[in-house]
């Protein structure tokens, strides 16, 4: 008996056997639970645009994000002529489908950045991004920009949200990173979060970025303080992180042509 | 006599022969999933599930099993079972599954679960299998929580994510202690509950590995 248990054409039937029954029950797990599974990330990425642009409710339903979300327009932007594009122009139906994140990777559908501009520590750009404009009555009052760039530990990835002046901040927020909990991991405090109500992305000349994280807070006279923002304190790399993804975005390389066609109403 | 020592399965892990103060498994987890007392519980519970499921499975086939590939076939059965938990974190836990990230994952790889199913599993009945598996999540459970307890009360000033200590940053009065939101201050409280569960206990401290035998050499003075 013990013996029979121990033959090579035995063993290779148990594996085989065992292989198809855990084969069958995991692949069982992940088709049937995959509806559920879409739903929640894309609750979670409006959830997310929602707080960047300071319009999510505490406790709200998903019914109700979902409706609040239903305001935005989904719109593919080309990054280096400032355009909107069809989605089919990037080989899918519902802009919503398009993954920016996913194009970077693809070499047709996005560019190398050179090391020295490299400000964000993100190697590649993708050529066209997903972003989320609020119109009302007619006149674009919102927009909300992902951006994402290297901290210390890990990529942060957020929104920054820009009022229709294509200039003011309304808002920022990482929904994904793994900087230091306490430290870095202080981008998700909503107090530092909230310094960034009413900051101004542009110098009067509106052509360069000119955020900037500083050391021990800003004062109510401080030279450029609509620029300036307390750095998370003892998270120099993050901050300085934050610093250049913001500026990285913001400038020629990312979002500045379309935010410059949106102040002269081109778009 | 079955039912004594099914009730000893089940809560003997928890204090007496704790997976992670007594036998010291399961240590990588208690570091990285005890920074908050929710993440902390949906972590337990994962773990309690594929602990108890794991030995069962492993249990009823355990006449099956030809010796020569059973640890793979144990790997295989608790791999399985660990995605499908991580799947329905996924699907209606999706928050403290973004939180887990990884972890639910490498309860793949954690100790309790593959000593159990190849220590106890492999050589009981199902039903005992079942009540062992969940014993040691409980173990396992237990310590965490305690763990979680102190990190999370002291590192961020709240509990299951309710502000009790107003920490300074959003305007209160406590300053939370950084570390013990970093991985290492959790090896401090583990040895710390080693400590006390052994003072209680006295049976768990091991025998010294050697001992300094007597001085019996005569030296003139």
């Amino acid at each position: 008996m013990a013996k029979a248990k121990e033959t090579v054409s035995r063993t290779l039937i148990v594996a085989l056997v065992l292989s198809i029954v855990f084969s069958v029950v995991v692949s069982t797990a992940a088709v049937s639970l995959r509806p559920a599974q879409i739903k929640n990330q894309n609750l979670d990425i409006k959830t997310n645009i929602l707080a960047a642009a300071g319009m999510l409710k505490q406790g709200a339903s998903a019914a109700e994000i979902e409706e609040e979300f239903s305001r935005f327009d989904v719109r593919l932007l080309d990054l280096d002529s400032g355009e909107y594009v069809e989605p089919s122009e990037v080989g899918v139906e519902d802009p919503m489908k398009y993954d920016m994140y996913k194009a970077a990777s693809d070499p047709a559908m996005s560019t190398n950045i050179p090391s020295s501009e490299d400000k964000a520590g993100i190697k590649r750009r993708p050529n066209v991004a997903k972003i989320f404009t609020l119109s009302e009555n007619g006149e674009l009052v919102r927009v909300v920009l992902p951006v994402h760039g290297y901290g210390l530990w890990s990529t942060l990835y957020g929104f920054v949200s820009l009022e229709g002046d294509a200039n003011t901040v309304e808002g920022l927020g990482f929904y994904a990173h793994a900087e230091t909990p306490g430290l870095g991991g202080e981008v998700d405090n909503p107090r530092w979060k909230s310094q960034w109500v009413g900051k101004e992305v542009y110098g009067e000349d509106l052509e360069e970025p000119q955020i900037r994280l500083v050391k021990g807070g800003v004062s109510a006279d401080a030279a450029d303080r609509e620029h300036k923002v307390d750095a998370l304190s003892g998270a120099t790399l993050t901050s300085r992180g934050v610093q250049q993804l913001v500026n990285y975005w913001m400038s020629d390389r990312g979002y500045a042509p379309f935010l410059k066609k949106l102040r002269e109403g081109e778009v | 006599m079955a039912d004594a020592s099914a009730k000893q399965v089940l809560f003997e892990p928890i204090f007496s022969n704790n997976p992670i103060a007594l036998q010291i498994l399961g240590i990588c987890s208690a570091l990285a999933v005890t920074t908050s007392m929710n993440v902390t519980l949906v972590m337990c519970m994962a773990v309690i599930s594929v602990t108890a499921f794991s030995n069962l499975a492993v249990s009823l086939v355990r006449a099956q099993i030809p010796g020569s590939i059973r640890i793979i076939v144990q790997m295989t059965i608790i791999a399985s079972l660990v995605i499908v938990v991580d799947q329905i974190l996924k699907a209606y836990a999706y928050e403290i599954s973004k939180q887990l990230s990884v972890f639910v994952g490498l309860i793949i790889t954690n100790c309790i679960v593959m000593g159990r199913a190849e220590g106890f599993a492999m050589k009981n009945g199902p039903w005992l299998s079942f009540l062992d598996g969940i014993g040691n999540g409980l173990g396992y459970s237990v310590l965490l929580i305690f763990v979680a307890f102190f990190r999370e009360l002291l590192g961020a000033g709240s509990l299951f994510g309710v502000s009790l200590m107003p920490v300074v940053n959003e305007g209160g009065w406590y300053v939370p202690n950084g570390l013990l939101l970093l991985p290492p201050s959790a090896f401090f409280i583990i040895g710390l509950a080693i400590w006390g569960l052994r003072t209680w206990k006295p049976e768990q401290v091991e025998e010294p590995d050697y001992k300094m035998s007597r001085h019996t050499a005569k030296e003139a003075f």
